[in-house]
């Protein structure tokens, strides 16, 4: 099996290279992580009304759920990262982590109680945090280093499209077995068994050339705090601490805005399309000018999306506007972030150095959501959102000095 | 594994993939279709209007097949015997002598909740504002006021993009910015969720209120826009048609997401676990000063069934079940 996706051969002719191909390990990665989020998004847009119509959770209930949610990702992330580094079996601690949420699915068909459905719920997440660092790190060592970028956007594209086609699925499905959760977790089991297939029978184990010298614990900590990260994870993490949840910002587009409010399950389809669109284009750009740079300008969009969200009034255009600004933010950022880092930290650290990065940013932006909740319940949302839009404008520009020169390759 | 191997390997997944997860779904529609026609026919009747001339009870019914989520009515006097549907479809529904409320969700790509007040012929007479899930609806005796809660999307503050509580009064607001007091002292915290409207006449009513994970019976004034606690650990209250007692679900010690039905005397302060040992998610209502209603799901037939039970208010006795295939009572006298 041999895929290729190319670019516009015309860009190819101009920059002069030979043909430059996304490698087919990148592509494959992709549809990995495509049928998986077909999988988890399927649950995932049913799971409010299972939990609330058919096994009849109240509200308290519910809020204890979410709190498992969160935490446990952030951990498990960077085990899974350093895992991958140190055992020098990427694929293997990803198909760990793949099979882990597989399962959850599996798990759904006879967990019934409020215990068990955590449970599986948790499984899921431990299984997503173990995934994404090694995962990573096979994306970047399947790229040439020049077109990190591009590989990971190509990567994140096919990711969002899955996440964009699963509730889909689900909701075809309840249209042909009205009610009938079961088949919604069989066939979500089915897809995401499909991803399982493609990574262990398809995806090359690959490790560093260097991997004969495995990482300790030691050498994997040194190379996270090392002098070449330490101001990129600096910068990442202030501009973390100022990213709002996007559930805050639906939710303030919903207030305002009686069309976002009927509207509220489909905007995060506005800001999936605009991501997808933009993630390939800004991860060439990312390329091209500097990760660390399109990585920070980025965080312009996500300003102008606090200045469009805090105005008084609405309107569909200017809750498009949001929406695609919101998604233009996470295009230049989620996967430039990986791309990076990988080059910033030795290949054999690559893993654990990707799990840092993003670990930081899931914690700064928690930290923030916090914030930010406290803000809103005093002052509401316009005035928290034009507090943080002020402290964004200051910040990047100061991240910007941070991370001036780093990752021009 | 040689890359032809590999090929055939994953051709291996995906048909064994296709013939399982497609089997299994044309197996849940063949046996939903068996079920819908095996069902035997709930008892009707046509008269809708005369039984609602006299004292009756509200519901859902849940009878599988014809009328499947439509609002029905039984008469008091013969619960369980036939029902008389009428046109409005929801998923909760109260009602009072003056008209009801109904939350329903139109399930879709995007599916819409909606709460609407109804009008004595089931005629919708207006939207009123809803962001989630519809959960618990009540309506004042005198029809002045609508209470709804629903689960709404991203309000949570630790985790945004996840679940919260609203309740939404009409005419008085959300509840989030009511004046909240526990034991003397106002609670502020971003975590207060509230539910579980019961209204008590005039402009007083009962809720549950809850903050870092407790929860208290609050007495609120509609028009002064306070709350104040009055005993803990008591969700969706309900209070008594003589005003003297409220019934509610009270955690306790048992695991999360269980609940045991209690009665609260007002006055005194005294607390009555109900002969219903099982656990129950409902807001529940009153059938008269002695007997207390509410829904449970009906236990080893899927989901989509549940009966209306009726258990004595004073922790005597023992639960049986008041309507077959019912669900969200409420008794208009």
């Amino acid at each position: 099996m041999y895929v290729t996706l190319r670019d516009r051969p015309g860009a190819d002719a101009r920059t002069g290279t030979v043909v430059r191909r996304v490698s087919s390990t990148v592509v494959l990665l992709g549809v990995v992580s495509l049928l998986t989020d077909v999988s988890s998004e399927m649950v995932a847009s049913v799971l409010p009304l299972y939990l609330t119509a058919a096994v009849g959770l109240s509200p308290l209930a519910y809020g204890f759920l979410d709190g498992i949610y969160q935490g446990v990702s952030a951990f498990v992330r960077i085990a899974g990262g350093y895992a991958g580094d140190r055992g020098g079996q990427p694929k293997w601690v990803a198909v760990l982590g793949y099979g882990a949420s597989a399962l959850s699915r599996l798990a759904m068909l006879p967990a019934t109680g409020f215990a068990a459905i955590t449970a599986v719920v948790t499984g899921d997440r431990l299984g997503k945090g173990l995934r994404t660092a090694p995962r990573d790190a096979l994306i970047a060592e399947a790229s040439d280093p020049g077109a990190l970028g591009r590989s990971f956007g190509v990567h994140r594209a096919l990711d969002t499209a899955g996440a964009a086609l699963g509730p889909l699925v689900a909701f075809a499905l309840l249209a042909s077995v009205p009610g009938s959760y079961d088949s919604i977790f069989v066939v979500s089991f089915g897809f995401a068994l499909l991803g399982l297939a493609v990574l262990v029978l398809f995806v090359p184990n690959l490790r560093p050339a260097t991997g004969a010298a495995r990482i300790g614990l030691r050498r994997a900590l040194r190379a996270i705090a090392g002098r070449p990260l330490r101001r990129p994870l600096l910068a990442a993490g202030m501009l973390g601490l100022l990213t709002v949840g996007d559930g805050f910002l639906y939710l303030s587009l919903t207030e305002r805005d009686d069309l976002a409010a009927g509207w509220f399950p489909l905007l995060y389809v506005g800001t999936n399309v605009a991501y997808l669109a933009l993630a390939v284009p800004l991860g060439r750009l990312a390329d091209r000018v500097g990760r660390a740079r399109v990585l920070v300008a980025g965080h312009g969009a996500l300003l102008a999306c606090y200045l469009l969200a805090a105005l008084p009034t609405g309107g569909f255009g200017l809750t498009l506007s949001v929406l695609l600004l919101l998604g233009t933010f996470y295009a230049a950022t989620d996967g430039v972030l990986p791309a990076l880092v990988s080059r910033l930290v030795p290949d054999e650290a690559r893993g654990s150095g990707i799990a840092a990065a993003q670990t930081v940013v899931a914690l700064a932006r928690f930290a923030s959501s916090l914030l930010f909740g406290l803000l809103w319940s005093l002052q509401g949302p316009g005035a928290s959102l034009l507090l943080f839009a002020g402290l964004l404008v200051a910040a990047v520009p100061a991240a910007g000095f941070l991370v001036r020169g780093v990752g021009h390759e | 594994m040689s890359d032809r191997w590999r090929v055939v390997a994953f051709g291996a997944v995906v048909a064994v993939v296709l013939a399982g997860a497609g089997g299994y779904v044309w197996h849940e529609r063949t046996r939903q279709a068996d079920e819908l026609r095996a069902a035997p026919a709930v008892p009707t009747r046509d008269d809708a209007a005369a039984v609602r001339d006299a004292p009756h009870l509200v519901f859902r019914s849940t009878a599988l097949g014809q009328g499947y989520g439509s609002v029905a009515l039984v008469s008091l006097d013969a619960p369980d015997g036939p029902r008389a549907f009428t046109p409005a479809h929801c998923e909760r529904v109260y009602a009072t002598g003056t008209g009801a409320v109904c939350l329903s969700a139109e399930r879709g790509l995007v599916t819409k909740y909606r709460a609407q007040l109804l009008d004595q012929s089931w005629a919708p007479v207006r939207d009123l504002p809803l962001t989630g899930i519809p959960s618990r609806t009540r309506l004042s005796r005198d029809g002045a006021y609508a209470a709804t809660t629903t689960f709404v999307f991203g309000d949570s503050y630790a985790n945004p993009g996840q679940f919260s509580t609203r309740t939404v009064v009409t005419g008085a607001g959300d509840l989030e910015t009511f004046a909240l007091t526990v034991d003397g002292r106002r609670v502020t915290s971003p975590d207060r969720n509230f539910w579980g409207v019961t209204f008590a006449g005039g402009d007083r009513f009962y809720a549950t209120a809850a903050s870092g994970g407790k929860t208290w019976l609050v007495e609120g004034s509609l028009s002064r826009k306070t709350m104040t606690a009055r005993h803990a650990d008591v969700e969706c209250p309900s209070l008594s048609p003589d005003g003297t007692r409220v019934a509610y679900k009270k955690h306790g010690k048992l695991p999360a997401g269980q609940w045991r039905l209690a009665v609260l005397d007002l006055r005194t302060g005294a607390e009555t676990l109900l002969a219903e040992t099982r656990s129950v998610d409902d807001q529940a209502e009153w059938l008269d000063d002695r007997t207390v209603l509410y829904g449970l799901a009906r236990a080893g037939e899927g989901t989509a069934t549940s009966d209306i039970w009726r258990v004595p208010a004073d922790g005597s006795g023992a639960p049986a079940i008041f309507v077959h295939d019912a669900w969200s009572p409420a008794v208009v006298r």
